[in-house]
């Protein structure tokens, strides 16, 4: 299995899966890609309609009625240019339905860039209230900008900062009604896109992105008010940077997990790892392996905050 | 109207550099000219005027916004309220240029608001349109105004706003900013 030569990263989580080979098989397979429908910009019966005209190839994602499955590249084609079309991977849409915002709203995205989740947020929320946008990349907010530009979103404001220090006071001092706390992580699920993610894993790197995630996801529980909600997610398998995370702010911060409906195949959350136990609410959180619905691999959970 | 010079440099994301000392922070446009400290800064009531005369966008479209200057010139669009100035990475949408004589909408603000236009909109053809976003220069018979028009072509069976065209001399200049030029077949 293991052409790169690098050790065998995947061999790590086979304890935690249900069907090794089944898991195997599609970590191996390339991951077709996929658009949202923008529907700042267009509907869901219009955007087929262009794509239709312009001999593209599509299949409705069945379980998300925004996402096709496209042949090809999403990018060079007149729906997208006329930001209809977004290039998110499923999964990827999966976290901003989860925190579900409603219209006038405030909403932080708390690892904002490039963009795809933030644009994702405005969508749902029409345009209306307010999506603050935080990252710490310059250059990658400048992807996040071009996005909400062609996407036509007008209730995002961006701020360049280190999330974990993140500062209310351009927004009034008032705090969110929703946070989405899509983390940097060691990206081990979306192996089916980028290969080489398995052979840079390290673990020290694991260890080192998790103290950044317990930071950032603490930050947003605080940032947000009592009775509003935080949803954490990844794309990696590692327990260390998701039950672990949780399971650090759940000790640190006034919230709890709350258990939520996802509209794919998934596995709890895993309550140990390697000798160390984590709150056992942190079975409400899901994980997504790629076997599952032949995605790539996901970590989600939400939170209430609850002082 | 006289000689135009095209603006190349336009970067959509307003982070290019920024003549003023209003370059790192936005500040919300005044109501009307009684409000007014900043001298030369547009007022809200002169930039809902210039889309209604210049493209029939009736004031009421922008009801919902609030508008910001960063920048000399650089006007950006919100879909919210916050105290001013505020000191951010950006705030929602770059909007209009301002410091020109003839100003000018970006783009995106055309996209988005474009639809509401009733006068000052050409239509082009598939072929036409390609021409057009590739970036490249065009003649074109037009009847109406020089200036700054707004370009629309069919997508799935209705016209959409693609982006801002200058017209002057017999000849539709395309004003679509580097960043967002695609070779599409025609």
């Amino acid at each position: 299995m293991d052409e790169t030569g690098s050790s065998d990263v995947l061999a790590r989580y086979e304890p935690l899966v249900d069907d090794v080979e089944a898991f195997r098989a599609a970590c191996r397979r390339p991951l077709p890609s996929a658009v949202r429908v923008n529907t700042l910009r267009t509907t869901v019966e219009r955007a087929p309609r262009a794509l239709n005209a312009e001999g593209i190839d599509h299949e409705r994602v069945a379980w998300h009625p925004h996402l096709l499955k496209l042949d090809g590249q999403s990018g060079a084609n007149w729906p997208y240019v006329q930001g209809w079309l977004h290039g998110q991977e499923e999964v990827s849409a999966l976290p901003a339905r989860v925190l579900d915002p409603d219209p006038g709203q405030r909403v932080w995205d708390a690892c904002a860039a490039p963009g795809s989740k933030t644009t994702q947020l405005a969508a749902l929320m029409d345009d209306r209230g307010l999506v603050v946008a935080t990252d710490d990349n310059l250059g990658r907010l400048s992807a996040l900008r071009s996005n909400t530009e062609r996407l036509g979103a007008t209730s995002v404001a961006v701020t360049n900062e280190d999330a974990r220090v993140h500062s209310l006071s351009p927004f009034g001092e008032e705090p969110y009604d929703r946070a989405l706390v899509d983390v940097p992580c060691s990206c081990e699920g979306t192996v089916r896109k980028n290969p080489d993610t398995l052979a840079e894993w390290t673990l020290e790197h694991v260890l080192g992105i998790a103290g950044a995630q317990k930071g950032i996801l603490r930050r947003a529980v605080q940032a947000t008010r009592p009775g509003g909600t935080v949803v954490y997610s990844t794309c990696t398998f590692a327990p260390e940077e998701n039950e672990g995370v949780l399971d650090y702010v759940l000790d640190e911060e006034p919230c709890r997990l709350v258990e939520f409906d996802l509209p794919l195949a998934s596995s709890p959350g895993v309550t140990g790892w390697e000798g160390e136990e984590f709150d056992p609410s942190v079975a409400r959180a899901r994980r997504i392996y790629p076997h599952q619905n032949d995605t790539g691999g996901f970590f989600c959970a939400k939170l209430e905050v609850t002082g | 109207m006289g000689e135009h010079e095209r603006d190349d440099s336009e970067d959509e994301d307003g982070t290019g550099e920024s003549p003023t000392n209003d370059g790192h922070r936005f500040d919300r446009l005044p109501a009307t000219a009684e409000e007014r400290v900043v001298p030369d800064r547009p007022t809200r009531r002169e930039v809902l005027d210039w889309w209604d005369e210049r493209f029939g966008v009736e004031p009421v479209v922008f009801d919902s916004h609030t508008f910001w200057e960063r920048g000399d010139g650089k006007i950006w669009a919100f879909r919210e309220e916050l105290a001013t100035p505020v000191e951010i990475e950006a705030l929602g949408m770059t909007f209009l240029r301002t410091r020109q004589e003839h100003w000018k909408p970006t783009m995106a603000a055309i996209q988005r608001f474009g639809e509401h236009a009733t006068r000052n909109v050409v239509h082009l053809d598939r072929e036409r349109a390609a021409e057009f976003l590739a970036g490249r220069d065009q003649e074109l018979d037009w009847d109406g105004d020089w200036g700054y028009l707004v370009v629309t072509h069919d997508l799935a069976g209705r016209p959409e706003p693609l982006g801002v065209g200058l017209y002057v001399y017999g000849e539709l200049r395309s004003q679509v900013p580097k960043g967002r030029r695609r070779d599409l077949d025609g």
